[in-house]
């Protein structure tokens, strides 16, 4: 059997989630995993999904994103809403699954609405805006305060008190203080299926036929138009995807730490930067490069942990050097000339 | 009455979105890159303006002028060692990311220095203010002067880009680096002085973002500084004018909303209003509308 | 673009490799470790840890915690240690994330760490307590004042909880006639800050007080406050309440003088440190009160001598926060020498005995002369309310 370049790429891609999560759990049942690795390992998972959510938007669709963990946000207080109140209710496989399709769904339906306005707008101006949806989102959640008694469902948004519960009423989304007690569903196995569904997901899409329209609008949109490619359809299609697949990162993030507060370290315009950082370090378009590079970066700072307080001055000094040394046309050129002859295989050609 | 002093206090905060969205605005609109470390040469600003008044016993004069040297040092340091070795990359993204690794350098960097715990800044205002109708309305000084000193800003900055030989220059680089450079433009200079100027402003900026708002940290510049960069697009990106609107529009909204909508959902709502503007005018107030050809 | 792929697998590769390495390494290192304890049992010592947000808008209060915590340590190991055991320390940053605050608990965790003081912050103790609960490690939070900081029995604070703040201080206002009309400011992107407040509007119901205004603010728009004063000033406001951190209300008590609004502020144990602003004019915080366990200028030697010794080594003046994490080293300390700990006890042990021995010990302290926990693990101690007469703290009673 013969296998074109791509889907021989792609295949790679897999072989190598597979292989990092087959050491990891070798290394982990060895007893040779500290603790401190073991906890970042679902952590990885879930921001290298989100980088491929947001190269799709980036790098496939070709739109400026900076508000992506807004639905991140969403995936990760809907579904860890849900996973609350069935809590006792239903068996961890099936409510952390269905968890999953909610997140998702509503990530997805978020995405479409947010789509609408945002994906008519352009360049920075579009940046902009998702910026500002990723803001309203986190602080409109911050503002809900639902809780439950005997009487049913109460809703506020203002402060819990306006809720009127009863005394053994159960305050389920308490504002600022958000959901607390999610249970701890998530773990590395999760993570990497989520990873590599999503992973097949996108990789699929590019491949495909919408793919191909949905890189010609981004190379060219006046031209694709005018070969008669339905433009707006088919940016829907890729935001929606994109917010989907985020969604279904704040799922496993929701499930991985049991207090979830909307609080810009997580959701903010500067976590959704931070998840920029993944891709363009990675590769804008290159998938697998957003993957490699998520886990990178998310290990870096962690690893630097011995050096106490110069910690974060170090990894943005690491930062600023990976970008020159890796986008600089000048030492890619130097580059060129000195390993100019080594060949890697399994590349992947995009943009 | 009461609406009067809401409206006040909103253009106190907008005159100084509007005064660092001015310096924002003329690296943006220039060298077509989103300086996000813009926020944090402001801090760096005010803690040199802190440290040196300080130093000199309250001569803040002099602390200013010192920011201002030492701000505009690090605007072309900055540029040279960060920026422009990825001028020409194949994506504009990468310069963004190289700017936030140079956001969390000076932010840590100041954490090293002056710790993180607030200092309290001290005026380089003295001046009260105005009031008027037996002292129930007020404007405070600080208002007052960030307003004149925005609008003396905005018309040298228009001057000096519509009449002088380097302003020119930095209108054709805005327009087409390389038809520029055909010219004989030295872009690479022109770009340079852009920083220099644009770091200056940043630090006229910081010595009053922090005479408005008095506490001093290493993180004192981030949140100002989205938020003019929120206000430069709104006014139309690389429009001068536009900046200085759009400061005032977005600070005047965000203290109409906290009154009459909700405190707690004020951030909301601003970000709200920009994206049905942008809807509306999708280049901004100012913004020039561009036809897109094949 | 090709480059660029090639580079990104190549240095990719190189940076997994390195961090498997470093986590081989860790485990290296961890083993060699208790060999070294094995061997030479008369070297063994505690090992204490501790974690805040060390960078980041929050790092003035998780620097506070973790040099606190060092000092104490410092202290304790001059003095001969715990039971005759030296101690080591150790302090983590969280950046104020609940995610991060794990994987610092997890590096402690590799290092050998024996006990918690931690998490600075209420929802980063949360999520570690889900962690310490499972490994049943001593945790003690010097300043997590959610309810659910100490929900599991492992768990103990130092601090006031937040509900506790909050009913506190609609008491003291009712009791003292201080007010009629009070307005609110609170921080709604913050779980102490709008923890404060939820019990205090529930508390001041009956009350001869009447809450006329209680106006947010968030992390992100912690700069202007006119509105939020200006509502407190037009509902007629004879009293705020400022449920808030130092940081914010120095701001606030600026505005509110370039207002020519005075009423009486009153805050709670996030205000102590205003005074101690590098360069704030303390004229503007005179008659603020607060109900604060700490003040850093009180005159009995205890004070004294750390508010001293802890200028000199970190160059700052304490604040409450320091206050916490300080009493909470001697706690263990205490707690440890009541049950006669020893730091070859596997962690599970020391957390029994320790838990066993909380319930039981009375300690005094900075923040308190005298605390006693219940089981449950909030604290027992008087809040002391404070004036500020010409720049300086004056017992309010």
């Amino acid at each position: 059997m013969k296998l074109d370049k791509k889907s021989k790429s792609n295949l790679i891609t897999y072989a190598i989630v597979i292989a990092a999560y087959i050491i990891f759990q070798v290394l982990a049942m060895t007893g040779n995993l500290s603790s401190h690795m073991k906890g970042l390992l679902v952590p990885m998972t879930y921001y290298a999904v989100i980088a491929v959510a947001l190269n799709l938007c980036v790098g496939i669709l070709g739109e400026l994103s900076i508000g992506h963990c807004g639905f991140m946000c969403i995936g990760a207080f809907t579904s860890a809403f849900f996973s609350k109140i069935t809590a006792d209710i239903l068996p961890t496989a099936p409510r952390f699954f269905l968890a999953f399709l909610i997140g998702i769904g509503f990530a997805a339906l978020f995405g479409f609405l947010i789509g609408i306005p945002v994906l008519r707008l352009k360049g920075d101006y579009l940046a902009i805006v998702t910026l500002a949806f990723g803001e309203i989102i986190k602080n409109v959640i911050n503002a809900f305060y639902i809780g439950i008694d005997k009487n049913g469902l109460h809703f506020s948004m203002k402060n819990s008190m306006e809720l009127g519960m009863e005394a053994d009423g159960n305050i389920l989304v308490n504002g600022a203080m958000g959901i607390t007690g999610t249970p701890h569903d998530a773990n590395f196995t999760v993570g990497i299926v989520v990873l590599l569904i999503s992973l097949f997901v996108v990789q699929n899409l590019v491949n495909s036929r919408d793919g191909r329209a949905i890189m010609a609008i981004r190379d060219n949109y006046i031209a694709a138009e005018s070969t008669g490619i339905n433009v707006t359809g088919y940016k829907m299609m890729a935001f929606t995807i994109s917010a989907a697949i985020a969604g279904a990162a704040g799922v496993l993030f929701s499930h991985n730490i049991t207090t979830l507060t909307a609080s810009s370290q997580y959701f903010g315009y500067n976590a959704s930067i931070m998840i920029l950082v993944y891709v363009v370090l990675g590769g804008i378009g290159n998938i697998r490069g957003s993957v490699i590079a998520a886990c990178i970066l998310y290990l870096l700072p962690e690893l630097l942990r011995g050096l106490s307080t110069y910690r974060m001055l170090i990894y943005s000094i690491v930062l600023i050097i990976m970008m020159i040394v890796n986008w600089s046309p000048k030492v890619i050129e130097w580059r060129k000339k000195t390993f100019g002859k080594v060949k890697l295989p399994g590349r992947k050609e995009v943009a | 009455m009461s609406f009067l002093t809401y409206f006040i206090n909103g253009l106190s905060l907008g005159s100084i979105y509007a005064i660092i969205a001015l310096g924002y605005t003329m690296v943006y609109g220039i060298a077509k890159m989103l300086n996000f470390a813009h926020g944090d040469f402001i801090m760096v600003g005010c803690y040199i303006i802190f440290s040196v008044s300080g130093a000199l016993s309250g001569n803040s004069i002099v602390g200013i002028i010192v920011a201002i040297i030492l701000c505009t040092l690090l605007g072309i340091t900055t540029e040279f060692v960060a920026y422009r070795p990825l001028r020409g990359a194949a994506s504009p993204l990468a310069v963004l990311i190289t700017a936030i690794g140079v956001s969390y350098l000076l932010e840590n960097l100041a954490l090293l220095i002056f710790g993180a715990d607030i200092k309290s800044f001290t005026s380089v205002i003295k001046w009260e203010g105005l009031t008027f109708a037996d002292g129930q309305l007020r404007i405070q000084g600080v208002t007052i002067v960030t307003i004149v000193v925005s609008i003396l800003i905005l018309i040298v900055l228009q001057f000096f880009i519509n009449k002088t030989k380097q302003g020119q220059a930095m209108l054709a680089v805005a327009e087409d680096r390389g038809a520029a450079t055909l010219m004989g433009i030295n872009v690479n200079r022109t770009i340079m002085l852009t920083f220099a100027i644009g770091s200056a402003l940043a630090a006229v900026a910081g010595a009053l973002l922090c005479s408005a708002y008095p506490s001093l940290s290493p993180y004192t510049g981030a949140m100002p500084g989205i938020k003019a960069f929120v206000a430069a697009v709104l006014g139309g990106i690389g429009s001068i004018p536009g900046a200085m609107i759009g400061g005032l529009v977005l600070g005047i909204v965000e203290i109409l909303s906290k009154t009459y909508i909700s405190s707690q959902l004020s951030d909301a709502i601003v970000f709200g209003i920009l994206v049905v503007v942008l809807l509306v005018r999708p280049t901004g107030i100012l913004g020039k509308k561009i036809q897109e050809k094949v | 673009m090709k480059k660029m792929n090639k580079v990104v697998s190549v240095m990719s590769a190189a940076v997994i490799a390195l961090s498997m390495l470093a986590g081989c390494g860790d485990t290296a290192a961890d083993t060699a470790g208790t060999g070294d304890a094995g061997s030479a049992s008369g070297d063994k010592v505690f090992k204490i840890g501790a974690i805040g947000p060390l960078t980041g808008g929050a790092a003035a209060y998780g620097n506070a915690v973790c040099n606190a915590a060092e000092l104490a340590v410092a202290e304790i190991n001059a003095n001969g240690g715990i039971n005759g055991y030296q101690v080591e320390y150790k302090k983590q940053d969280d950046e104020l994330n609940a995610e991060k605050s794990v994987n610092a608990y997890n590096t402690l965790k590799d290092w050998g760490m024996q006990v918690l003081v931690g998490s600075t912050t209420s929802a980063c103790s949360i999520a570690v307590s889900e962690y310490t609960k499972a490994d049943n490690m001593f945790q003690l939070t010097p300043s997590g004042s959610a309810e659910d900081c100490v929900k599991y029995d492992n768990a103990f604070r130092v601090c006031f909880s937040d509900p506790n703040q909050g009913i506190a201080s609609a008491q003291y206002i009712s009791d003292h006639n201080l007010a009629t009309k009070v307005g609110i400011i609170y921080d709604s992107s913050d779980v102490y800050s709008s923890g404060i407040y939820q019990k205090f509007v529930q508390e001041s119901e009956g009350k001869n007080f009447e809450v006329v205004s209680a106006e947010a603010f968030t992390a992100d728009n912690n700069t202007d406050f006119s509105v939020q004063l200006q509502k407190a000033k037009d509902a007629g406001a004879d009293l705020v309440f400022l449920p808030i951190y130092y940081k914010e209300a120095a701001l606030i008590l600026t505005q509110a003088s370039t207002m020519g609004y005075a009423p009486t502020f009153f805050g709670v144990d996030g205000l102590d440190g205003i005074l101690t602003v590098e360069n704030f004019d303390v004229s503007l915080a005179e008659g603020v009160m607060l109900l604060t366990p700490f003040a850093a200028d009180a005159t009995d030697d205890l004070t004294v001598n750390f508010v001293k010794n802890y200028q000199e080594k970190y160059g700052e003046i304490p604040n409450q926060f320091a206050a916490d994490a300080y009493d909470a080293v001697f706690i263990i300390k205490q707690a440890m020498e009541a049950k006669g700990v020893t730091p070859d006890m596997s962690v599970s042990d020391i957390c029994e005995a320790v838990k066993g021995a909380m319930t039981e010990i009375e300690a005094s302290g900075l923040t308190s002369a005298k605390m006693t926990w219940a089981a449950n693990g909030e604290p027992n101690k008087e809040p002391k309310a404070v004036i500020i007469k010409d720049g300086a703290y004056v017992s309010a009673q």
